[in-house]
């Protein structure tokens, strides 16, 4: 708890801080490559044969993934409040890369805790950060994922508190991180929004982005909730299927519960213990969601749905194609979402689908699902 | 006054120290805990911790993990654990405390957890990851069954959250000896003393202290200033060893707390 008000407060005077926020300001026009584009999608606009599809192109930012917008500012905030070490825990790896690559850039010391489950499918970012400096740490207690290396890495934080900042990947976990890491990752619709303004002279109808612990998601939407005519749309892991029990589809298979210092949907069982999740994808894998998302779910702002495996890896194959862009097999979630909707929408709607990552990181896992050796 | 608090004045009296070992329920398995009870109870402990095993226990090193997943294995719940005391009732009259995860509690109801688990004869509740701030609800049910609320407090509180957990606490405080988890090493450090001394200007609630004690030494450095002594892990780490082994060892700490 200490630690907690301690960092509250200092993120408290640093989003007032003009010397920081000018600082964070210049290193994400310089440093990450903001403002990332809105790209018109036509060929897949064209293919799909409905609403107009633009694409956020979060994989141009620097490390291939929105996660840099949220590392950095953490990293300079840990900075700024004497903090020597940061540690994280990454599922797909684009965190656990973003993380290291703040902690390059600023000089701390960075561990990065990673489920070995996520280490052999996500090799690639693995070896990544440790080009970076970074020591993986591989945590194999309870399902080797996502929330284990959460578990992990507030372990380690609470041992090393005093000289260590905790960098919270997501909009989850407890007060002040939900409401951190969306303000860090907010830039993303303040972006587009200017972006889609510009571009068509109004507003778009749909937002769809894919929900994990929902930080790429509610950077979208985040600046768009009081525009009441644009309808949002999150999209889970459904990877093999609801009735499968096999999947990470909190608003669909899940009820309240409180893990890791935030209440919010969770996976769990009848007796408050939390369930296996899966998906294809690392970065959705994870049994709770960010609290905000809960409560957008529950006033009915933000709709949600899913796409399982078989549908996310068919539409990381089509944007490929209609494209030439490999999005990440999270990002591949709401490419899904978005052939499915627009299809049906009338020619002059406007769909933004946040694309919050390359998928350079999944071809190889993409192949070993075909069944190709590489 | 709850049992936990006459066993404190109790001691106070007679100028002692609580000992308090801590063992997890159905570790490794359930009747086995039934008999460390026995041999715990038999071995001077003042006061019992019994764990409850939950997915994600964050508060917890390398042995209560995986204790826990032994114990959740077996298909140990806390339903199962407040039943489990509602049954050894009739041969023990020895305080019990649960420690329990919040999610398990909140997932049972609040209400019904404080009714149940002080129906069967728990006589307090520890939960980690609850801090005071959030446990309004489960305090005015536990007041009402008349289940005690115990708190943790670190070295790096502050004095706002000494005098959040003090109000909040009866029956005794944990004070958690070191930054860290169960089972990691201990490094006593000073300034303990002295922050235990500044939590005792602010409230007369017994304080306990845990996390990483395992050896007779350490027990008794922090007996000195401590109202009493909690050891988890190491005890744990045993569980499945023959019991005059066991018995060795908690006398060894039963001795070494006064």
């Amino acid at each position: 708890m200490p630690a907690l008000d301690e960092l509250d407060a200092a993120y408290r005077a640093i989003k007032k801080d003009r010397e920081f926020l000018k600082e964070l300001s210049q290193l994400q026009e310089t440093y990450i490559g903001r403002p990332t584009p809105l790209y018109f999608s036509k060929r897949l606009t064209d293919y799909l044969g409905g609403a107009r599809i633009y694409l956020k192109r979060e994989d141009l930012a620097h490390t291939g993934a929105h996660k840099i917008n949220n590392a950095i500012g953490q990293a300079l905030l840990a900075k700024k409040m004497g903090k020597k070490r940061l540690i994280a825990e990454t599922g797909a790896g684009q965190h656990g890369v973003a993380t290291a690559t703040g902690a390059a850039l600023t000089g701390l010391e960075c561990e990065i805790y990673m489920g070995s489950d996520d280490i052999a499918r996500q090799s690639l970012n693995v070896f990544r950060m440790k080009l970076l400096g970074a020591r993986v740490v591989e945590v194999s207690t309870g399902s080797r994922t996502l929330k284990d290396a959460i578990n992990e890495g507030l372990r380690d934080w609470t041992t090393n508190v005093r000289t260590t900042h905790y960098v919270m990947g997501t909009v989850f976990g407890p007060h002040p991180f939900p409401s951190m890491v969306r303000d860090f990752q907010s830039v993303i619709g303040r972006e587009a929004k200017k972006q889609i303004l510009k571009a068509e002279g109004r507003l778009p109808d749909y937002l769809i982005a894919c929900v994990g612990g929902g930080s790429n998601s509610i950077g979208l939407f985040n600046d768009f909730l009081g525009d009441h005519g644009v309808r949002m749309i999150g999209v889970e892991a459904g990877g093999k299927g609801i009735d499968s029990g096999e999947h990470a589809a909190r608003f669909a298979g899940g009820s309240v519960g409180v893990l890791q210092g935030a209440k919010s949907y969770l996976l769990q069982d009848e007796n408050g213990n939390v369930l296996g999740t899966h998906s294809v994808s690392a970065g959705l894998d994870y049994a709770s969601v960010g609290p905000e998302h809960a409560h957008l779910r529950d006033t009915g702002r933000v709709k949600y749905t899913y796409a399982c495996d078989e549908e996310a890896l068919k539409a990381f194959e089509l944007l490929s194609r209609t494209e030439g862009i490999i999005p990440a097999l999270e990002s591949a979630h709401a490419v899904s979402e978005a052939s499915k909707l627009a299809p049906g929408l009338p020619k002059d709607q406007i769909i933004i689908v946040n694309l919050s990552g390359r998928g350079d990181k999944d071809v190889q896992h993409v192949a070993r699902i075909k069944g190709i050796e590489l | 006054m709850s049992r936990i608090g006459k066993k404190f004045r109790d001691l106070k009296k007679s100028g002692r120290k609580a000992f308090i070992p801590y063992i997890m329920t159905g570790h490794p398995d359930i009747a086995r805990t039934r008999r460390l009870i026995h041999i715990l109870e038999d071995s001077g402990a003042d006061i019992i911790e019994l764990g409850v095993p939950f997915s994600d226990p964050l508060a917890d090193g390398p042995t209560i993990q995986q204790a826990a997943q032994t114990a959740l294995q077996q298909g140990v719940t806390l339903r199962s654990v407040i039943e489990f005391v509602g049954g050894i009732r009739n041969v023990t009259q020895i305080p019990i405390i649960l420690m329990t995860y919040y999610n398990p509690v909140f997932k049972y109801g609040e209400e019904r957890f404080a009714a149940d688990a002080a129906r069967a004869g728990v006589d307090g509740v520890i939960i980690p990851d609850l801090p005071p701030d959030e446990a309004g609800t489960l305090i005015k049910h536990s007041r009402a069954h008349g289940l005690d609320t115990i708190f943790l407090l670190a070295p790096t509180s502050t004095a706002p959250r000494i005098e959040r957990v003090t109000k909040a606490s009866t029956g005794f405080i944990y004070y958690v000896s070191i930054t860290g988890i169960t089972g990691s090493k201990l490094s006593m450090d000073l300034s303990i003393e002295s922050h235990i001394a500044a939590i005792r200007e602010k409230s007369g609630t017994p304080i306990a202290v845990g996390f990483g004690i395992s050896t007779p030494e350490e027990a008794a450095a922090v007996s000195r200033f401590a109202d009493g002594v909690i050891v988890g892990s190491a005890i744990v780490k045993q569980a499945g060893r023959p019991d005059e082994e066991i018995r060795d060892y908690l006398n060894s700490l039963r001795e070494a707390i006064r």
